[in-house]
């Protein structure tokens, strides 16, 4: 019989801290953490304040990363440490969805302000000058998006592979199917059993919200939450957060004593065009086709805001409902953590798996619709 | 061994038991030409693609050569955004392979796509355009910035990482949601990887593997140049790119992208496609030691070159050739000679450097060279490392110096290094 994946570790930080009881207290009834002044007219979810020493201990590591890498390192720490897997890390396999780094916002402007009004010859002379003496090299490397997973690698000594999937919301998504699809695949020799998946963002970058502003999916003004944004047009709020989980062999687990946090049923994904009738909506339903839905199931709804992607999960969920068994409770996370683009999937696949942990339901259906494109479910279950 | 015979015999599984991987399609664009042929021959001719950047002014540059690849739409216009040529290159490549292997239906590709390529971003051409509708001293900050950029979709499409996946998979037709990936210097590499362990696993019978790279602009060779990687020998470019030579002193960037189509053996056959090649193994192995540098052990890339042996079936002396990585720089032929010695002893097999003549072609790289090496088993011949001019004694190899030569050649390793730690290895093999 093919071996079942656990999660074994999770390692969460958000706006609102880091760790299962910050989150679990929170789920039940707490409220966001908002800044609304710091990036106006744009709201987000900030970083909250990390004791980084506590999982990037030399300061030297520290100095080569700018905040993403440092958030996603950290983060995967806290999941290696959760899962007792230090001792494990030099054959873990790892995965990481990932953006980009942080660019040097003040020397963009800097270039910016000199020489957007010049002729275009001049000018470009003028960048590779302000280029050449104005880029600091480490920044390169804290914004090169494979170097979070290298810096997992050099920080924690996780060493089994190394892999960096872009795609915004669904790169997290195939990260978690693809790793769970090696653990099972019983490639006996030397195959993998532990693996380390997940994704980090920071919501306060001037960069990001530029790309994010571009699509004109942003949310201005005063924070609301997602259903009552959405009769204003819908829109998103980015939150900062990571999230890494250790997905391992139930076989392995055990065999170690490890503790199981939930079971990770199926992970699927798709990317409809969304146009004419392959929309999203219709994608999900089809990847939901023979999911073994139980009475009572969670739903963790990565309805992310934005207009198109919300009503598609709405409608997406109602079709479940109707087609039966009795939904659950649905939490909309990007409430309370804001939207976190690649750690978006993975954040809410903790969040599932500390509620079936703690016996809210039997199940945990966590769904995701990236705010372009991307959709995905996953479906997990109490050990 | 067992998978000679069993391949001998017909079968179709390997020795794992996993379903054996074919090439049926591939497709080239480097500096060397546009299409496998015109490339290839370029390398067979020992030709170099490396010229003197004309793309873009190079006053300030410590660097002013690449390998550049003119796409036909560029001429009389500006040059495209990376991810405009990426996608560009990735689309002319995925062509030619999917028109070779005559799979599916025009826009109907029966199975993945794993799209290796750079990270990408609004560049300088769209910023300094948004700063050119801001007004007063705080028309180029950030939040003017954004006010020019709200609503504008093909700005954000353009620079979203899923764009340019998500606009290849519409074209071709490929299933399910398409898969980006970077591991720096071994995606292309990584993206076969995937291809393969998919089919392997069942999940696919075909799967569209591309490799691409297009970030020949000054910003990213600025960023190169400041962690002094890049030769800068700007004089004499087609003599630059010098792996394995005693006077290397960095490597060439360049651009191009390759697409192979993998198909189970078995669905190759059945539906009576030629088989251009086998995919054996891959193996790969992260490195904890640092950024931009080896462990000087080696063990990495020593672990992921036995491991994409162990993953073929296959003993070291059963490998003919190798693909070398073979980027220039003092670093890779430091490892990659010590990487050589420890797997292969004193009988290494002959390695040369395809980098030698196209430059590196980053994230494009891995995929490029497995389409070498399939063409180097093909025609039974070795491409060279050019620009041998003073052996150095520390590389005991026969890097095939300057000249291509005939050879019996089954088996090829295909190494790839990457920035970040992140090593990928893999077997191809002939045809049975």
């Amino acid at each position: 019989m093919t071996d079942q994946v656990w999660i074994t570790g999770i390692g969460l930080v958000s706006s609102l801290g880091e760790g299962p009881e910050a989150h679990r207290a929170a789920l039940a009834g707490g409220q966001p953490v908002v800044d609304e002044a710091g990036f106006a007219p744009f709201p987000i979810h900030p970083l909250p304040a990390l004791d980084l020493d506590r999982q990037i201990p030399k300061k030297g590591d520290q100095r080569q990363m700018e905040p993403w890498q440092r958030l996603g390192t950290y983060a995967a720490g806290l999941a290696i440490d959760h899962a007792g897997a230090r001792g494990l890390v030099s054959d873990m396999h790892l995965i990481v969805a990932a953006g980009g780094g942080e660019r040097d916002t003040a020397l963009d402007e800097a270039i910016c302000a000199e020489i957007a009004a010049l002729p275009p010859e001049e000018g470009a002379r003028l960048l590779n000058e302000r280029l050449a003496g104005g880029l600091r090299p480490t920044l390169f490397l804290a914004q090169l998006s494979n170097l979070l997973a290298g810096n997992i690698s050099i920080v924690h000594g996780v060493t089994g592979s190394s892999r960096t999937f872009m795609g915004e919301e669904s790169a997290a998504a195939d990260a978690v199917r693809i790793a769970a699809a090696r653990l099972t695949e019983g490639r006996a020799k030397g195959g993998a059993h532990i693996a380390l998946v997940g994704g980090a963002y920071v919501a306060g970058r001037w960069d990001m919200l530029l790309l994010y502003a571009a699509s004109g999916q942003l949310w201005r003004g005063p924070w609301a939450p997602v259903a009552a944004r959405q009769a204003a047009g819908g829109g998103l709020v980015t939150g900062s957060a990571a999230a890494f989980l250790v997905l391992e062999t139930e076989s392995h687990a055990r065999a170690r004593g490890a503790t199981g946090i939930a079971r990770l049923g199926p992970v699927r994904t798709a990317a409809a065009r969304r146009r004419g009738a392959d929309s999203a909506e219709a994608a999900a339903a089809a990847l939901a086709q023979g999911l073994p839905l139980r009475p009572g199931y969670a739903v963790i709804s990565g309805a992310t805001g934005a207009a198109v992607p919300t009503g598609a999960e709405a409608g997406f969920l109602a079709g479940l409902r109707e087609a039966g068994p009795a939904q659950g409770p649905v939490r909309q996370t990007a409430d309370l953590i804001g939207h976190a683009v690649e750690a978006a999937f993975p954040a809410n696949l903790a969040l599932g798996a500390l509620a079936v942990q703690a016996g809210e339901a039997p199940q945990a259906l966590v769904t995701g619709f990236g705010a372009w494109r991307g959709e995905a479910l996953a479906l997990m279950e109490a050990i | 061994m067992t998978q000679s015979n069993s391949r001998a015999s017909g079968a179709t599984r390997d020795h794992l038991g996993r379903p054996i991987v074919a090439v049926t399609g591939i497709g080239l664009v480097t500096p060397l030409g546009i299409g496998v042929e015109e490339s290839w021959a370029g390398l067979l001719a020992g030709r170099s693609g490396i010229r003197r950047i004309t793309r873009f002014p190079t006053e300030h540059l410590k660097t002013t050569i690449a390998g550049q690849v003119d796409l036909p739409e560029e001429a009389g216009h500006g040059p495209l955004t990376s991810p405009g040529r990426v996608e560009r290159m990735a689309a002319l490549a995925a062509e030619e392979a999917i028109a070779g292997a005559g799979i599916g239906r025009k826009g109907a590709f029966p199975g993945p796509l794993f799209l290796g390529m750079p990270p990408v971003e609004v560049e300088w051409p769209q910023r300094l355009d948004l700063a050119r509708g801001g007004v007063g001293a705080e028309g180029s900050k950030y939040p003017a910035l954004i006010a020019a950029a709200t609503g504008r979709t093909e700005l954000f499409e353009g620079a979203l990482f899923g764009g340019v996946g998500e606009r290849l998979a519409d074209r071709f037709g490929t299933r399910g949601a398409p898969i980006e990936i970077t591991t720096a210097c071994a995606t292309g590499a990584s993206a076969i990887q995937l291809g393969l362990e998919a089919i392997q696993r069942g999940e696919a019978d075909a799967a569209l593997c591309l490799g691409a790279e297009g970030s020949v602009q000054p910003e990213a060779l600025i960023r190169f140049s400041l962690l002094s990687a890049l030769s800068t020998r700007n004089e004499d470019p087609a003599r630059a790119s010098r792996p394995f030579e005693k006077t290397r002193e960095g490597f060439v960037m360049s651009e191009g992208a390759a697409a192979l189509v993998l198909e189970s053996l078995e669905s190759a056959r059945a539906r009576g496609a030629t088989v251009l090649g086998l995919v054996l193994g891959a193996g790969e192995r992260a490195d904890s030691f640092h950024r931009t540098r080896s462990n000087p052990d080696g063990g990495a890339i020593i672990g992921a070159m036995r491991a994409a042996i162990a993953d073929a079936g296959l003993e070291p002396g059963q490998i003919d050739y190798v693909n070398a990585h073979g980027t220039g720089t003092p670093e890779n032929d430091k490892m990659e000679t010590l990487g050589m010695r420890a797997v292969f002893g004193e009988g290494c097999p002959p390695i040369s450097s395809n980098k030698s003549m196209i430059g590196h072609t980053l994230s494009a790289a891995g995929a490029i060279e497995a389409v070498f090496s399939l063409l180097t088993i093909r025609d039974q011949r070795l491409p060279p490392t050019i620009n041998h001019e003073t052996p150095d004694p520390a590389i005991p190899l026969d890097v095939v110096p300057n000249v291509a030569r005939d050879a019996r050649v089954q088996r090829v390793l295909s190494n790839s290094f990457g920035f970040g730690g992140q090593n990928v290895c893999l077997v191809l093999g002939a045809a049975a």
